[in-house]
């Protein structure tokens, strides 16, 4: 076993971990923090997304030593410091860009790391982008349309429907 | 305009702000006090006969508590079919027992023949490898012709692969015959339903529990019908009674029909936690669902169309083989019979339909229904052979389809395939997809297409559904096992708010916001003091749960009935509290007042009064304000719709991309248009999905080649465009309270024909004479098809 500490959501927890430990069992075993979902075991879903040091990572790709002194951030953390719904989150639940739920706080995170690079990225962009994250439900439309709404782009004149 | 809150507002969803914010509760999320981990033995072979299992080894392995084998089962019962199909000749279908684990023989690969339970999920893994299963591979039976042909049988003791040889409607089968031979023109097409693998995200997990001083049992697990698993638990697998078994499906990671079925899972948890006194959690990882989830579709199907000269369909006849895979989950049965036999007529005046079925037994995993269950199939040879003889006559595919459609006077109609539909209007349908696919512009489009070297095609669909699943007199004569009516209890609290308790899973669905808009606009109160109970057998009504499109239908009907009920009540205490009669008392936006009166009562004093009955008519009167009703609908529900697609294809590549997509549906009744629409997108994808890049693939060895989203693919952002979805030609439905059809499963029904209709339409525009071409439409598929017909 190997201690590792590192900050979650901005708190610092540290943990005894064994090497094959991943960042998704640490933070959903570990940490409780369900949050982070695992829907494969192929790195394909990106149910698992999270930030590690600001970079979007799939946790259930990262061993958990990897993220030793590592300031990790999840879907947990994401609500404005009041509790209420943060801009992307906001927009999800605006534009309906969530159904059963599972795929969606990798999504979320995935569209965090997006709009940090791509403040105003094109549906084309938005599409591209989220070729890591399956949803099952949603069919995207939703989905795209949250995060360019989530940017600040007109939404509605973007198709019919 | 839509109101703010109630029936037809897009009232956005209360269940998003746990889902957002990562507390949502999923089954494999719950940690119970002294939990243990459970992983299975799963067979690499697709047939072989079990010769020994030897667990002695595991057994001493670190953290291990115990080991089970299918001899640990044996004395159980096994995991039903819920649906008896007689076949031609009057014999009932072939029954195989499903045991909680193999035992004798494996017969697909994935199929558990032994599981670990340890204290850590990582020590249950390392135990696993090191039982000793001695195993002898025989040859597998994969393909459904070599299957019904040969002497090598997935179940011995049936001496056969074939379960059934059915027939619908047998008495039409003679005059459909004699209508073919002698029609003016007859299209044939023969087709493949491709196999698909469902794919919710959330994998399946369950945990079983047991209190040995009570003899409880709970099982938490993901279920869209939690009463139904534990009546196929209780009255037929492990015979525990069913009030001593909880069974709790928490917030479910989507379904799409997989997670209707118990699973051998369920059972080997719940009878491990009562040997070890201690909770038992399982979670399939990727892999092991796609090995074990039920799959859907994969029908070979041949199918014919008699056409008079003027384009009027004279019979349709349809010869299918139904793979149901290795075992018959609960309903495969149904699923290409009555699901699909029965819409055989689709949205035409066709006098004669017949369908033989026969579904064949493999060394595959088993075969359910899944999103639209026999619908999508009877749509897909439907909609596909009609577009074949359109090109045949050289008529439009549009008049030909308007030429046959059921015209609005006519209902009820009495379709040829035994279905009485109760409303629709195609025509208005068909009239609207032309509008909003903006069909005129079609022509300018394919020049700007072809301008940049791609082949554009236009493809387009009219598709019925029956939904609303079902009524249970009916169904019973048709051979199901189960009632298929819901329930809900409506709770009034003394403080003026409202529990409901629904006998529906929502697990995607939106139930939390769409089912407290209906009370909501009965009772005029706010939505928000109205909150939804689902997905607990100790908490809800005997309610059959979500699938088939019948929540708001069916669990809908009975939201509204107790509603109906309270409100009768209610108005008992308010003529009481204002001194008149229930007769001159009216319920408008809360207030319960006397006609012609200034006189009132608000909906929380009248709460009040029933759980603090003081000065209260208890002689007329019982106390309290809680209701409880069963539906049973008279009929199916009939969701239409209209579909265009046009696709652009790369004539270098073979390459295909969706480019427009349009959904007009007639849902009837809407009640919160935003989640409808969210409905029909996922379907869409699901469709597109199916027509464009899904395909489960078995090798000649029974061996799983897609058994990971490495390999399987799944319809991704940038597969997909922006949807067009319309819902404003709706007819309401004559026999529910609330005129409504059902939109769960619409858009994966008259996706796939539309999309293959649009790839036929660009190759032949591009002068390839390809009339076919099975889905997947890869681009490796549309390559070949197009050096063929050069």
């Amino acid at each position: 076993m190997t201690k590792v500490t590192m900050t979650v959501n901005g708190k610092a927890v540290s943990g005894d971990v064994e090497g094959r430990t991943l960042l998704s069992s640490f933070l959903r075993e570990d940490q409780g923090l369900t949050g982070t979902h695992v829907g494969c075991d192929t790195s394909q879903c990106g149910a698992c997304v999270v930030h590690v040091d600001g970079a979007a990572v799939k946790a259930c790709t990262m061993l958990a030593a990897e993220a030793d002194g590592a300031e990790v951030n999840t879907i947990e953390g994401q609500a404005n410091a009041d509790g209420s719904l943060n801009v992307i989150q906001q927009a999800f639940q605006d534009h309906h860009g969530l159904q059963c739920g599972f795929c969606t706080p990798g999504m979320v995170m995935s569209a965090a790391a997006l709009l940090k690079d791509n403040p105003k990225p094109s549906e084309q962009e938005v599409r591209d982008y989220l070729e890591g994250n399956i949803c099952r439900c949603t069919g995207y439309h939703n989905i795209v349309k949250a995060i360019m709404a989530a940017s600040g782009q007109d939404v509605p004149a973007m198709a019919a429907e | 305009m839509p109101k703010d809150t109630g029936i037809g507002a897009s009232t956005v969803r209360r269940e998003d702000v746990r889902f957002l914010t990562g507390t949502g509760e999923y089954t494999d999320d719950i940690v119970l006090a002294k939990q243990t981990y459970a992983v299975f033995a799963r067979s690499t072979v697709a047939h072989g006969t079990i010769k020994s299992i030897d667990t002695s080894a595991a057994e001493a392995m670190p953290g291990v508590l115990a080991v089970f084998t299918g001899e640990d089962f044996v004395e159980v019962g096994g995991n039903p079919a819920g649906w008896l199909i007689n076949s031609r000749d009057g014999e009932p279908m072939k029954e195989p027992k499903r045991p909680v684990l193999a035992h004798g023989k494996v017969r697909h690969v994935g199929d558990a023949y032994a599981a670990v339970i340890a204290e850590t999920i990582e020590q249950a893994r390392d135990a696993v490898e090191a039982i000793e299963a001695d195993i002898d591979e025989l040859p597998a039976v994969v393909d459904m012709n070599d299957a019904l042909s040969g002497s090598n049988f997935v179940h011995d003791e049936i001496e056969t692969n074939q379960c059934f040889d059915w027939g619908w409607i047998e008495d039409n089968r003679e005059a459909t015959d004699n209508a073919i031979k002698n029609a003016h023109h007859v299209t044939t097409l023969e087709l493949v339903n491709n196999r698909l693998v469902p794919n919710a995200m959330e994998p399946r997990a369950s945990i079983g529990s047991y209190k040995a001083s009570t003899g409880e049992y709970t099982l938490h697990t993901t279920s869209q019908n939690p009463h139904l698993t534990r009546l196929l638990i209780s009255a037929f697998v492990l015979g525990i009674p069913e009030n001593m078994l909880t069974v709790i499906a928490p917030d479910v990671g989507g379904g799409f029909g997989s997670k209707i079925y118990h699973y051998g899972e369920e059972a080997l948890v719940l009878a491990a936690a009562k040997k070890l006194g201690r909770p038992v959690k399982w979670t399939a990882d990727r892999t092991e669902s796609f090995l074990t989830d039920a799959h859907g579709r994969d029908h070979v199907t041949k199918i014919e169309l008699a056409l008079d000269a003027e384009g009027n369909f004279l019979a349709f006849r349809t010869d299918t083989k139904a793979n149901v895979g290795a075992y018959l989950s609960n309903f495969s049965t149904a699923t290409p019979t009555f699901l699909h036999g029965t819409l055989m007529a689709g949205n035409y005046t066709v006098p004669l339909v017949y369908v033989n079925v026969k579904a064949v037994f493999t060394n595959t995993a088993p075969v359910d229904a899944y999103r639209g269950a026999g619908r999508p199939e009877a749509t897909y040879s439907l909609e596909r052979v009609i577009d074949k003889a359109a090109r045949e006559l050289g008529m439009d595919p549009i008049e030909l389809r308007r030429k046959n459609f059921i015209k609005p006077d006519q209902y009820p109609y009495a379709s040829a395939a035994g279905l009485e539909y109760d409303a629709g209007n195609y025509d208005a349908l068909m009239d609207k997809m032309e509008e909003v696919a903006d069909v005129a512009g079609f022509e300018a489009r394919r020049q700007a297409s072809e301008a940049k070297g791609l082949l554009r095609g236009f493809g387009v669909n009219a598709y019925i559904e029956a939904c609303g699943i079902a009524p249970s007199n009916l169904v019973g004569v048709l051979g199901s096992r189960v009632g298929l009516y819901d329930a809900a209890t409506v709770r009034v609290n003394a403080t003026g708010n409202l529990s409901v308790m629904v006998g529906a899973h929502s697990h995607g669905q939106g139930h939390e916001t769409a089912f407290p808009q209906v009370v909501a606009e009965m009772l005029g109160i706010d939505p928000a003091v109205i909150d939804i109970v689902h997905g607990d057998t100790s908490k809800i009504p005997f309610g059959m749960g979500t699938y088939g499109s019948r929540s708001l239908a069916v669990c809908g009907s009975a939201v509204v009935r107790a509603t109906e009920k309270i409100i009768n009540k209610a108005k008992k205490i308010a003529g009481h509290m204002l001194e008149a009669s229930e007769h001159d008392i009216t319920l408008s936006d809360g207030v319960f007042s006397v006609d012609g009166t200034d006189k009132s009562v608000t909906f929380g004093e009248v709460a009040l009064k029933a759980y603090i009955p003081h000065e209260y008519p208890l002689e007329d009167i019982e106390p309290g304000l809680e209701e409880t009703a069963f539906y049973d609908p008279a009929n199916f529900t009939y969701p239409s719709g209209a579909y265009a697609c046009e696709v652009e294809v790369d004539p270098d590549t073979g390459k295909v991309r969706v480019d427009r997509m349009t959904a007009v549906d007639d849902f009837g009744n809407v009640i919160n248009p935003m989640i409808v629409t969210g409905q029909v997108h996922g379907g869409l994808a699901q469709g597109i999905g199916q027509a464009l890049v899904e395909n489960t693939s078995y090798d000649e060895n029974g061996q799983l080649l897609s058994a990971s989203y490495m390999d399987y693919t799944m319809p991704r952002a940038d597969d997909m465009p922006m949807f067009a979805v319309d819902h404003s030609q709706g007819t309401l439905c004559t026999h529910n309270p609330l005129g409504v059809k059902g939109c769960g499963e619409a858009g994966a029904i008259g996706s796939p024909p539309t999309v293959v209709n649009a790839v036929i339409d660009a190759l032949q525009s591009g002068g390839r004479n390809v009339t076919h071409i099975d889905m997947p439409v890869t681009p490796a598929r549309v390559w070949d098809a197009m050096q063929n017909a050069k």
